[in-house]
C-alpha cells in the first residue's frame, strides 16, 4: 500500500469505527488497571504463567503425542493438522461423515485463521457465529477488529440497524437487552437444530485431555455438550502438562482481557463429556444419553513447530490471545484491527501471530503502526516482548524490499550497516543521528533550506515526512561544543563523576536541557564528563534497522566501558535512550556488558531525585516553587516506571502537579512525522492536549521528559513546553 | 471473616442472591427461590435431595426448553471469587445450569474453599484424575456486545445461591 493510500485507509477508519474501538478498548484497559491491583501477587502470577508456557512450548512434541494418547484413551479422536487446508479437509470430512446440515460455532481466533467457515459452506454445512460480537460480524460479513471483541468497532445503532434490516422483526430492536434477546432467541434455535458444535480451546491439558474454553455468553458451553457431535480446534501452542497449570492463567486471562476478574464461565471440558446430547422436542427424559456423542480435537500446526524453531518468533507462541497489548496501545485505541491487524490477528502481538502463520506480507500492512513505546511489555500477562517481535518483523520485511529508485539520494547521509532494500524513509530516520550532524554544522543555513516550500515537498514525496510537521530545528553551537569550552569551569573537588549521555537530539537540536543538567549535576557535587560517544541504536531500531542499531549498542558500550571501569555512573536525559541501556541492550551485548552499564545507567531526574534523597538539604539548590505544572511523562520511561521520581522531586519542590492520564503524546519518535501517520499521531496527541487546556489548567508550565513528547506537545499547544530537568535547574551562574 | 461470609460478599458483588439454610428449612427455601416451572438435577450433597419439593428432576428436553428455574448442585464454591464449580453429569446438570432463565445452586457451606489455587486443586482430582467435566461458574451469563452490559446472554439472566450449612 503508498502511503497516499495508507493514510486515507487509516483517515477512513478514524472516521468510521474509531470512535467505538476507543470506547470499548479503554473500558477493557482501565477494568485490568483494576482488576489486577486486586491481586495479591500479580507478579507472581505473571512470572509462574511465563514459567509454565516457556517449559510446555520446550517440550511441545512429547505434550503433543500425550496429549494425543490422553483422548484418544478418553474416547475422542485427535487430529494433527499441518495447514489451514488440511485442518479443513478434516473437519469437513467429519462433518460430511454425519450427515450435517448445520453447524454451530463458538468463537475462536484459531478458526478464523483457517477460514473454516468459508470451507464448511463450501461443503454445503450451514454454520452460525454464537458468540454475540461474532454473530455480529458474520451478518456484517466483516472480518473481527479485535481478538477478544470481534466486533467493537460497532456501536449499538450501528448492531440495530444491521439487525433490522437482516431479521426485519415485527418491533424494531433498539436497546442492548432487546438486541441480545433477540440474537439469544435465534442462536437458541440454531443451537437446538445443530448437528455439529464448534468450539476453540484456550488451553488443553496433556495428562488428562482437559480443555479450557473461557466465556462469559454461555454460548460455548450450548455448543460444546448440545449437538451429538464436538469438534475443537486449537493451535498446538495451547498444550499445558498438568491440569494444576491451567491455575494461573485462569486467574490472569479475564483479567488481562476485559478486565473482569473472572469471566462468567470457564468450562473444563474432558471430552467425550457425560453430559447427555439433547434431542430437542422429545419427551424421552433426557438422563444418559450421552452415547452417542463423539469427539474432534484439531490440533493445529500452521507455521507454529516453525516459529518454534525460530528464536525470535518464538515468544509469540507464549501468547494466551488476551488482546491487553490492543487494548493499552494508544495507536489500537484509535484505529483498531482493521487497521493495526493483518489477515487474522491484530494488535501488538498480531504482527508475530501474522509472520508466523499467513507469512510476512500479512505482517507488513500494519506492522509500522507499532511505534515501540513499549506500553504493552508489562501489561502482557506472559511478558512477551512484544515492540522487540515488532523490530525483527520489521527488520525482515526490510530486507525483502528491492532497493529504492531513489537510493542515490541519501546515500551519502546512511552510513548504516543495512544491506540494500530498507525503504528510504526508514533510512533516513534510522540515521538521523548523521542527518542531525551535518544540519547542524550547516546551521543556520540547513534549517533555512529545510523550511523552504520545495524542500518540504521533497522531503514528503521522497521521504514521506509530513508537509503539516514542524521540522526540528538544529542549534548552533552543540551541547559538545559549548561543553568543550564550559569544562574548565567544573569542580574540581567532587563526590562522585557521572558520564552525561549526549543524545542525538539534545546534542544537537536541544542543548539547552543539556546544559540545565550539567548545571545542575555540578551543583549538586557531581562532577560531569561528556564524552564523544556513538548514536544508541534507538534511531535505526524503531525502523527495523537491527544491524545499524547493533553496531551502534557494540561502539556505545566500548565508549562507556572505561568509564563504567572507572566507577562513574551513566546518565541519560532521553528516556528512549535509557530504554535501550536497560532493555534492548541485553539482545546486543554480552550478558557481562549489558549487566555493567544497564546497572550503572539513570534517568537524569531519578538521578538526581537519588542524590537529594541521600542529601535531603541539597534540595536547597534546586528551583523550587510555589508554582503549577502540567507533567507528561513519556511512554517507555513509564514503562521503566520511572515517572515518579520526576513528580516526586516536583512536589518535595512545592510545585502544584497535574500529571496527565492519558499514556500517550501520539508521537513516539519518526511516527508522527511520516505522512502516512500524521493524523492518526495528531488524533492521539489530541487527548493530551484536551487534558492540557482544560479549563482551569492553562495556566500551568508543560513539562515533557521525552523528546518526541515535546515535539508533539509543542506543535499542540500554545505554551512552549520544558524538560523537567531546565525548570529544575538551578539559575546559571 | 468466615469463608462463608467472604463467599457471600462476593456473590452479593456479581449480582448473585444467596440464601442460607439449614437442611431442615431445604425445601421450603427451595420453594421460595425458584419460579415454576423449575427443572433439577440430583445435587450430589448428602442428605439432600430435590423430591420433595415442585422442581422436576429428570427432565425431558422439552420440559428443559420451557422451564424457567433449574436447579443444579456445586460442589465447590469459591470464596474470593463468589464462584461455583458445576459438575457435568449423566442425568443432565450442564443443560439444566444452562439454558433456564434462573439458575438456583445449592451448596454444602463446606464446601466452600478460600481461593483458586485451593479449588484448582481440588478439581485436579475430580476433573483431572477422573477425567470429568465442571464448569467454574461467575454470576450470570452475560455479554456487552451489543454497545452495553447485558445480564443473560445465552445462559441464566439471574443465579440464585442456597448454602446449606448443616
Amino acid at each position: 500500500m503508498s502511503a497516499d493510500d495508507e493514510a486515507a485507509h487509516i483517515r477512513r477508519l478514524l472516521d468510521t469505527e474509531g470512535d467505538s474501538v476507543q470506547g470499548n478498548t479503554r473500558v477493557f484497559n482501565q477494568g485490568r488497571y483494576a482488576a489486577v491491583e486486586d491481586l495479591d501477587d500479580y507478579k507472581g502470577l505473571k512470572d509462574r504463567a511465563r514459567e509454565l508456557k516457556e517449559d510446555a512450548i520446550e517440550r511441545l512434541p512429547e505434550l503433543i503425542d500425550e496429549l494425543t494418547e490422553t483422548v484418544e484413551e478418553n474416547g475422542g479422536h485427535v487430529y494433527l493438522a499441518s495447514d489451514a487446508e488440511d485442518a479443513n479437509r478434516y473437519i469437513t470430512d467429519v462433518a460430511e461423515d454425519g450427515g450435517a446440515e448445520t453447524l454451530v460455532k463458538s468463537k475462536s481466533m484459531t478458526s478464523e485463521e483457517i477460514d473454516v467457515n468459508d470451507a464448511l459452506e463450501a461443503a454445503g454445512v450451514d454454520v452460525y457465529e454464537t458468540d454475540l460480537g461474532e454473530f455480529v460480524i458474520q451478518i456484517a460479513d466483516e472480518a473481527p477488529s479485535h481478538i477478544v471483541g470481534p466486533a467493537i468497532h460497532k456501536s449499538r445503532e450501528e448492531i440495530a440497524e444491521l439487525f433490522n434490516h437482516e431479521f426485519d422483526p415485527d418491533e424494531p430492536l433498539e436497546t442492548a437487552e432487546e438486541l441480545t434477546h433477540f440474537a439469544r432467541e435465534y442462536l437458541g434455535e440454531r443451537v437446538e437444530e445443530a448437528d455439529v458444535g464448534m468450539t476453540g480451546a484456550n488451553f488443553l491439558v496433556a495428562e488428562s485431555g482437559t480443555l479450557l474454553l473461557v466465556t462469559s455468553e454461555g454460548n460455548a458451553r450450548k455448543c460444546a455438550v448440545a449437538p451429538d457431535t464436538h469438534v475443537a480446534v486449537a493451535g498446538v501452542e495451547k498444550i499445558l502438562p498438568r491440569f494444576e497449570d491451567l491455575q494461573p492463567f485462569i486467574e490472569l486471562i479475564a483479567r488481562s482481557s476485559t478486565g473482569q476478574d473472572l469471566t462468567s464461565y470457564m468450562s473444563l471440558l474432558t471430552p467425550p463429556v457425560d453430559s447427555p446430547t439433547i434431542e430437542f422436542g422429545s419427551d424421552e427424559p433426557l438422563a444418559g444419553g450421552a452415547d452417542d456423542r463423539e469427539f474432534h480435537l484439531v490440533l493445529i500446526d500452521n507455521g507454529r513447530m516453525a516459529m518454534r524453531e525460530d528464536p525470535e518468533l518464538k515468544e509469540t507462541l507464549y501468547c494466551i490471545r488476551c488482546g491487553a497489548c490492543a487494548n493499552v496501545c494508544a495507536n489500537f485505541q484509535h484505529v483498531g484491527g482493521h487497521a493495526f491487524g493483518g489477515e487474522t490477528y491484530s494488535g501488538g502481538i498480531g504482527t508475530g501471530w501474522e509472520a508466523g502463520v499467513h507469512g510476512q506480507e500479512s505482517a507488513e500492512e500494519f506492522n509500522d503502526l507499532c511505534t515501540g513505546c513499549s506500553r504493552c511489555v508489562n501489561q502482557c500477562p506472559v511478558k512477551i516482548d512484544i515492540p522487540w517481535i515488532n523490530e525483527v518483523v520489521r527488520d525482515r520485511i526490510n530486507r525483502g524490499e528491492e532497493p529504492s529508485e531513489f537510493e542515490f539520494l541519501v546515500e551519502g547521509l546512511t552510513p548504516d550497516a543495512e544491506s540494500g532494500g530498507v525503504p528510504l524513509q526508514k533510512r533516513f530516520f534510522g540515521n538521523f543521528g548523521t542527518v542531525a550532524k551535518l544540519g547542524s554544522a550547516t546551521a543556520p543555513v540547513s534549517n533555512w533550506l529545510a523550511e523552504l516550500p520545495p524542500s518540504r515537498w521533497a522531503m514528503e514525496r521522497v521521504l514521506g515526512i509530513d508537509r503539516r510537521r514542524d521540522l526540528p530545528t538544529f542549534a548552533g553551537e552543540t551541547l559538545s561544543e559549548w561543553f568543550l569550552a564550559h569544562e574548565g569551569l567544573a569542580p574540581a573537588e567532587a563526590e562522585r563523576e557521572v558520564v552525561l549521555y549526549p543524545d542525538t537530539y539534545t546534542n544537537y537540536v536541544s542543548p539547552e536541557r543539556g546544559k540545565a543538567a550539567v548545571r545542575t549535576l555540578e551543583a549538586l557535587g557531581v562532577r560531569v564528563l561528556l564524552p564523544d560517544l556513538p548514536e544508541s541504536g534507538r534511531a535505526p531500531l524503531s525502523q527495523g534497522m537491527l544491524s545499524t542499531a547493533g553496531e551502534q549498542a557494540h561502539d556505545l558500550y566500548g565508549g562507556v566501558a572505561e568509564h563504567l571501569d572507572a566507577g562513574r555512573d551513566v546518565v541519560a536525559i532521553e528516556p528512549s535512550d535509557l530504554a535501550m541501556f536497560r532493555g534492548e541492550y541485553e539482545k546486543f551485548l554480552p550478558e557481562a556488558s549489558y549487566d555493567r552499564l544497564s546497572g550503572a545507567s539513570y534517568e537524569v531526574v531519578e538521578y538526581v531525585y537519588g542524590l537529594v534523597a541521600n542529601d535531603p538539604e541539597k534540595i536547597e539548590i534546586l528551583s523550587d516553587g510555589p508554582g503549577r505544572v502540567a507533567y507528561h511523562s513519556h511512554c517507555q520511561q513509564r514503562t521503566m516506571g520511572l515517572e515518579e521520581y520526576t513528580e516526586a522531586l516536583l512536589e518535595e519542590l512545592e510545585y502544584d502537579v497535574l500529571t496527565s492520564t492519558v499514556e500517550c503524546c501520539g508521537m513516539a519518535g519518526s511516527f508522527g512525522y511520516k505522512e502516512q501517520y500524521y493524523e492518526l499521531a495528531m488524533d492521539v496527541g489530541y487527548e493530551l492536549e484536551d487534558e492540557f487546556e482544560q479549563p482551569g489548567e492553562r495556566d500551568r508550565t508543560v513539562l515533557a521528559s521525552g523528546t518526541s513528547c515535546t515535539d508533539q506537545l509543542d506543535a499542540l499547544l500554545e505554551r512552549k513546553p520544558r524538560h523537567p530537568i531546565e525548570f529544575i535547574a538551578p539559575d546559571p551562574l | 471473616m468466615s469463608a462463608t461470609d467472604t463467599f457471600e460478599d462476593s456473590l452479593d458483588g456479581l449480582a448473585v442472591g444467596t440464601t442460607r439454610l439449614s437442611p431442615e428449612a431445604f425445601e421450603e427455601t427451595v420453594a421460595e427461590a425458584i419460579d415454576e416451572p423449575a427443572i433439577g438435577t440430583p445435587l450430589g450433597i448428602e442428605g439432600l435431595s430435590l423430591d420433595g419439593t415442585s422442581v422436576v428432576t429428570d427432565p425431558t428436553p422439552n420440559q428443559l426448553t420451557e422451564a424457567t428455574t433449574g436447579v443444579t448442585g456445586a460442589s465447590l464454591g469459591i470464596a474470593d471469587y463468589g464462584s461455583v464449580v458445576l459438575p457435568s453429569t449423566p442425568e443432565g446438570a450442564e443443560p439444566v445450569s444452562l439454558f433456564c432463565d434462573l439458575h438456583v445452586v445449592v451448596l454444602d457451606a463446606d464446601d466452600i474453599v478460600p481461593d483458586m489455587p485451593t479449588a484448582i486443586g481440588e478439581m485436579a482430582t475430580t476433573v483431572g484424575d477422573d477425567r470429568g467435566s465442571a464448569i467454574i461458574a461467575t454470576g450470570p451469563s452475560a455479554t456487552a456486545d451489543m454497545g452495553a452490559l447485558v445480564r443473560g446472554a445465552h445462559g441464566p439472566k439471574r443465579v440464585h445461591a442456597l448454602i446449606v450449612e448443616q
